[in-house]
């Protein structure tokens, strides 16, 4: 078995034992962290897509992150008020069940990544990262001035959405409906790194004028990857503010994007499970530095510099050495 | 006569003040190798760019296969059946051999919007691959990371790749260069055959090697072309010895 392998079996290990301990022990808010922790995994592995296999440095996600929020708190606020989301061209009411809210999540958050993929890669470079935090912006304070869902306040809700035959109040059961959710899309993405799709997206990255010489058109690939990219951390959104119970335009802010990146870059860009171990890393360092100082993202930052310094990789880099080329 | 394949009508292109083509027109016909020889710098390779879609022409036309494609961007023209060799190799360095044909393959047979089967287990693809692969000699080393391979190695992976495309029109731009004496001798084997399966527009340095292969030479010299005709009729010609091959003999 390669060592890569047996570090993702441990990392999956460790998210399922760790949890159960909490719950053993009775600490729910143990339980929250790993929540936390599995659904910026989440949006990582979003990221990453773009980020690590396609080579788009995407300063935007936050967007994707936010829509998926939003769609979660406009469904979910509906079905509280009882109004209608719109009634024409047809009916569309709130509702209050996860596997639609995660479809619309998912389809808006999808939608927003085409669009803004359409018009950002066309560019490149710093003009992409430039103009993807552009957009992010633009969403952040459209939010805020936006009145009808809570403008700056935000948008809260009062009771966290359901999936059938589950408590999703009970924290142990949401977390394992967001650990599922993480290993269906881990699954996904493994797959996908491996197809014609995910070998054509990862020679883009590494030479264009190549993969046009052989009559493949890089945009069209990219825009595909980036689409699904932020299909996927829109669904992270969905599920990160079921979790607060809560939404708020900071969810569309250039330090979420930044965030996300960074766990991603310290766990390892273009691995699997790189954004795995740089969320749980991230959230770590969150809890035990958060404790210690204000301003632990100073140390998060010193940290960030030493693997792009040093361990180019990641930690994963670190610990299994030179990605090897699949099969 | 037949009708060629590749018709090249009246190509001018200018960096500034350099007239890299000058008014350059030259065909390919079915089964022949046509070589373009010239000094370094005489634009041969920016004329390959505009064959291949690289680069557009200020002027001219690029006729493919009874249709006007200088419209066409490279991928497009790539589509259509053009298989392009590089000067520079241009590969995906950090993925191996055998994915480096595999990515030719799959982008002349399935495309890449398939998303879920393992691209790597694809038979389909994996067979013209490996048999791109023997052709050039580079079987052994279907597994190595291609930013391992040595420089001529890397020329060969160039002609493989394309291969795979089976084009209609070969454009190879110097793929022997760097290869050896050998290497040099078994691609000459191989090109010689290949012109059977499509005709190869054949930019190269190596004087032996094109007087051996080619049907017809063209002698491009800054950016215009001086003669077109046989190795005999090139070697005869006092325009092209006084402008290319005498340079040769007083070096
Ligand atoms: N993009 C460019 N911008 C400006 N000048 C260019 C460009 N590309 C090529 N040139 C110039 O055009 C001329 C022709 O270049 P080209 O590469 O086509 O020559 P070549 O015949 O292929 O030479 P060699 O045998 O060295 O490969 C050279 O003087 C080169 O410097
Ligand atoms: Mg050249």
């Amino acid at each position: 078995m390669q060592r890569e392998t047996l570090i993702n079996i441990i990392v999956l290990a460790l998210l399922v034992l760790f949890p159960l301990w909490a719950w053993q022990a009775d600490e729910p808010f143990m339980i929250t962290l790993a929540t936390r922790a599995v659904i910026l995994a989440l949006a990582g592995v979003g990221l990453n897509l773009a980020l690590g296999l396609g080579g788009m440095v995407s300063f935007g996600h936050a967007v994707f992150f936010g829509v998926g929020g939003y769609a979660m708190g406009i469904l979910a606020s509906h079905a509280q008020s009882y109004e209608p989301i719109f009634e024409w061209p047809f009916l569309f009411e709130g509702s209050k069940f996860m596997p639609l809210i995660w479809l619309v999540a998912i389809l808006s958050s999808g939608l927003a990544a085409l669009a803004i993929g359409a018009l950002s890669l066309r560019t490149s470079g710093v003009y992409f990262i430039m103009i993807t935090l552009a957009f992010g912006q633009m969403f952040f304070y459209f939010t805020i001035s936006w009145p009808a869902y809570g403008g700056e306040d935000g948008l809260s809700v009062y009771v966290r959405n359901g999936f059938p035959g589950l408590n999703t109040l009970d924290p142990i059961q949401f977390y394992g409906i967001c650990l599922a959710i993480l290993a269906i899309v881990l699954f996904a993405m493994s797959r996908l790194a491996r197809s014609s799709f995910g070998l054509a997206l990862s020679a883009a990255r590494q030479n264009e004028e190549r993969v046009q010489a052989v009559g493949i058109g890089v945009f069209r690939l990219r825009l595909m990857a980036f689409t699904i990219s932020g299909a996927i951390t829109g669904l992270a959104g969905a599920l990160f503010a079921d979790l607060n119970r809560f939404v708020s335009p900071v969810m569309f802010s250039w330090q979420t994007s930044g965030e996300i990146m960074i766990f991603v870059i310290l766990g390892g860009v273009g691995r699997l499970y790189g954004p795995v171990i740089g969320a749980v890393l991230f959230i770590v360092l969150e809890h035990e530095l958060g404790g210690l100082s204000e301003y632990w993202h100073i140390y998060l930052g010193a940290l960030l510099l030493g693997v792009v310094l040093f361990a180019r990789g990641g930690l994963i880099g670190v610990l299994a050495g030179r990605e090897v080329a699949h099969d | 006569m037949t009708e060629p394949i590749l018709d090249i009508r009246n190509i001018s292109k200018s960096f500034g003040a350099l007239r890299a083509s000058n008014d350059v027109s030259l065909d390919l016909r079915p089964g022949e190798i046509h070589a373009l020889i010239g000094p370094n710098g005489a634009g041969k390779s920016t004329l390959i760019k505009q064959i291949a879609g690289n680069l557009r022409p200020d002027a001219g036309a690029v006729w493919f296969n009874g249709r006007d494609v200088t419209e066409l961007d490279t991928v497009a023209r790539a589509r259509a059946g053009l298989g392009r060799t590089f000067q520079i190799s241009s590969l995906a360095m950090e993925m191996t051999v055998l994915q480096n044909v595999v990515l030719g393959a799959m982008g002349h047979r399935t495309g890449p919007f398939r998303f879920f089967r393992p691209v790597m287990k694809d038979r389909a693809l994996l067979a013209p691959a490996m048999q791109a692969l023997e052709q050039v000699g580079l079987e052994e080393f279907a597994t190595t990371r291609t930013a391992d391979l040595s420089h001529g190695q890397r020329r060969q992976l160039e002609v493989a790749v394309a291969l795979t495309l089976s084009p209609r029109v070969f454009l190879m731009d110097e793929p022997m260069a760097g290869l050896g004496a050998e290497g040099s001798h078994r691609l000459m084997g191989f090109l010689d055959e290949l012109r059977q399966q499509a005709p190869i527009l054949l930019v190269e340095h190596d004087m032996d090697a094109v007087f051996a292969l080619a049907d017809r030479i063209s002698v491009l010299v800054y950016g215009q072309i001086i003669a077109t005709g046989s190795a005999d009729e090139i070697r005869a010609n006092p325009e092209v010895r006084s402008a290319y091959l005498g340079e040769e003999e007083d070096a």
